[in-house]
């Protein structure tokens, strides 16, 4: 019993779950559910985002790109053609594992700096494109997009939007989770410490890398669609740099190599700007900041800080010598 | 050889400089560090807003200049101090992360103290174009290549000739070396932020009165810088040069006879073609990683 609650897939999903099936007690009014939608669909994203980064080592500063690719492919085809977003949601979440694949051969084989920069420049020319392709985008001033619907009932109310996203958040961590105890989690970890010493014990690091950059796109472009359907309209903000930038800050800050550090730092982030009205003007300095200070003072983040050091008191509070 | 033709070149050759001086800061620290210093558009910011914000209030505009390169190449020290220098021995990931949370604090800074509109600086010396071949050339042109080349120049005596230089220079080949022979090395690394810094607020102050300045550009700066740098092949000082003055061109080029919206996507194509096909660039020497 007690190692099955102290394992991350079982205890640590239960209680994931748990969270999300309460949380609704808290959430006073419409306005409380929106951000909680808005941190579940981040959190997601901050899922496939921490696998790539967090696990395999391989940073993205274009994820946004991948995030907007999927919200502008729902929003065109239904929008603009008429598909029920369901079909929309699918074709554009296809498109994107697709592209990943293709322009993720070159752009890993890129280490380092270089894949930062490579990233980052795909992410630029995806934004460049969906401000200045204004009949099909309706540019820099964005468009609208129509609801969501599932099986012909139009999926609305903020109720209804939170149990699906949360459900979604919760096969996301699940699937997180089990990829990194399988396999190739353990090759993306071998990988993550020495590329070169991946490959002579036998792993074929371009492949597990190019599945992990799928992956999360795939998770980036899902939230993506369903961001879009959610709030209704889009603008070529959310394929942003910026955008980019404040999706790394909550892996980041949540912790690198920890899933539900992931969640966590996509529901602090998220939130915090939504809290301090005055935090508008301060955004950009303020996430500055944290990526900074994370980085100089709490490299691993901040759940895996704060479960070791609930660890070393556990272990001192046993008279032991405390765990690592 | 058309007037239009030459126009495009004039203007690519001119904004190419720009990018050069910027790829040259991209360069100095990535071969005393091994940093790419994602906030090295920043400093071209510094530049122009604080030339722009001090000429304003009533200082002659070449000690604003001054100032300006001052408190940028302070910031650039800063930087290495308090955020590079603690971190010196962590993943490349974590100073990717580092360096761009520097970018992201400094631009909110600049809005925050200046404020979000685009702000234009007077031309160092007039505004009347030069006719040459059928095309105008702005005098600020010739200030931006004129200065460009000065400090190409006495950026070749520094490294080639003093002791400082060379000792720059060590550092980059084999760092454990350097320190070996008495070098200081981070000594070397503190003057690289200095330096790259210093340049970068020249170019912001050298395009402010052609392209404006305001408390974004540089991030677009910035990256085009880079892209030089990696066309030309990041680490070589003739490379940067070569490789923003190819990248200036393209781009003026592509925006006269192709796109002018897409004129920003050039850069980025650019860079990653040479990154995918050719990741050592035109110049660069084979990159060779240590396990």
């Amino acid at each position: 019993m007690r190692s099955w609650l102290a394992s991350p897939r079982t205890g640590g999903l239960a209680a994931l779950a748990a969270v999300i099936a309460l949380l609704p007690l808290g959430l006073v009014n419409n306005y409380f559910y929106e951000v909680a939608i808005l941190v579940g669909l981040n959190a997601i994203v901050c899922v496939g985002l921490n696998l790539l980064i967090g696990y395999a080592g391989q940073i993205s500063l274009g994820h946004a790109g991948f995030f907007g690719l999927g919200a502008y492919g729902s929003a065109i085809l239904s929008a603009r053609f008429g598909w029920p977003p369901l079909a929309a949601l699918i074709a554009a979440t296809l498109t994107v594992a697709l592209l990943a694949h293709v322009i993720g051969r070159p752009i890993l084989r890129l280490r380092g700096h270089y894949l930062a920069m490579a990233t980052l420049g795909m992410g630029v020319i995806l934004s460049i494109v969906a401000a200045t392709e204004d009949h099909w985008t309706g540019g820099p001033d964005g468009m609208s997009v129509p609801p969501f619907t599932l099986f012909g009932t139009s999926l609305s109310g903020e109720g209804a939007w939170y149990s699906v996203v949360g459900a979604l958040l919760v096969a996301a961590v699940w699937l997180s989770l089990n990829l990194i105890e399988s396999p190739t989690g353990r090759a993306l970890r071998a990988l993550s410490g020495s590329e070169v010493a991946a490959e002579v014990s036998g792993i074929d690091s371009a492949r597990q890398k190019l599945m992990v950059f799928v992956i999360s796109a795939v998770f980036a472009s899902v939230a993506g669609s369903l961001t879009a359907h959610y709030s209704g309209f889009i603008t070529p903000s959310k394929l942003s740099f910026f955008h980019s930038i404040e999706l790394v800050t909550m892996v980041v800050f949540g912790g690198m190599a920890s899933t539900y550090g992931a969640v966590v730092g996509a529901a602090v982030l998220t939130t915090l700007p939504q809290l301090l009205t005055v935090f508008k003007d301060y955004e950009m300095v303020v996430f500055g900041a944290i990526m900074m200070g994370t980085m100089i003072f709490m490299p691993k983040g901040l759940v895996p800080s704060l479960g070791r050091l609930a660890g070393t008191a556990v272990g001192a509070l046993r008279g032991g010598k405390g765990v690592r | 050889m058309s007037a239009q033709l030459v126009q495009y070149l004039l203007s690519g050759v001119t904004i190419g400089a720009i990018y050069a001086l910027v790829a040259l800061g991209f360069s100095i620290i990535f071969n005393a560090s091994h940093v790419i210093n994602f906030a090295q558009g920043e400093f071209v910011m510094i530049g122009g807003m604080t030339t722009v914000s001090l000429a304003g209030a009533g200082l002659p505009p070449l000690a604003a200049m001054i100032a300006a390169v001052l408190l940028a190449a302070l910031v650039g020290l800063a930087l290495e101090k308090l955020a590079v220098e603690p971190a010196r021995h962590a993943p490349v990931v974590t100073l990717i992360i580092i360096t761009i949370g520097a970018s992201i604090l400094l631009r909110g800074l600049a809005a925050l103290v200046w404020d979000k509109k685009v702000h234009a600086l007077a031309p160092f010396s007039g505004s009347a174009p030069i006719e040459i071949a059928g095309a105008a050339l702005l005098p600020q042109s010739l200030w931006v290549l004129g200065v460009t080349l000065a400090i190409v120049l006495a950026l070749w005596w520094f490294f080639g000739r003093t002791l400082l230089g060379k000792a720059m220079l060590a550092t980059s080949n084999q760092r454990v070396a350097a320190q070996l022979v008495g070098i200081n090395v981070r000594r070397v690394l503190l003057i690289s932020f200095g330096l790259s810094a210093a340049l970068g607020a020249v170019a912001g102050i050298l395009i402010a009165p052609i392209t404006l300045t305001s408390w974004d550009v540089g991030i677009m700066l910035g990256l085009k810088g880079f892209a030089a740098a990696v066309l030309g092949g990041l680490g070589s000082g003739p490379g940067a040069v070569l490789g923003g003055l190819v990248l200036g061109i393209a781009e003026t080029l592509s925006a006269g006879y192709l796109s002018s919206a897409y004129k920003d996507v050039i850069a980025f194509v650019l860079m990653l073609a040479v990154l995918f096909f050719m990741p050592s660039g035109i110049l660069g020497g084979r990159a060779v990683e240590r396990v």
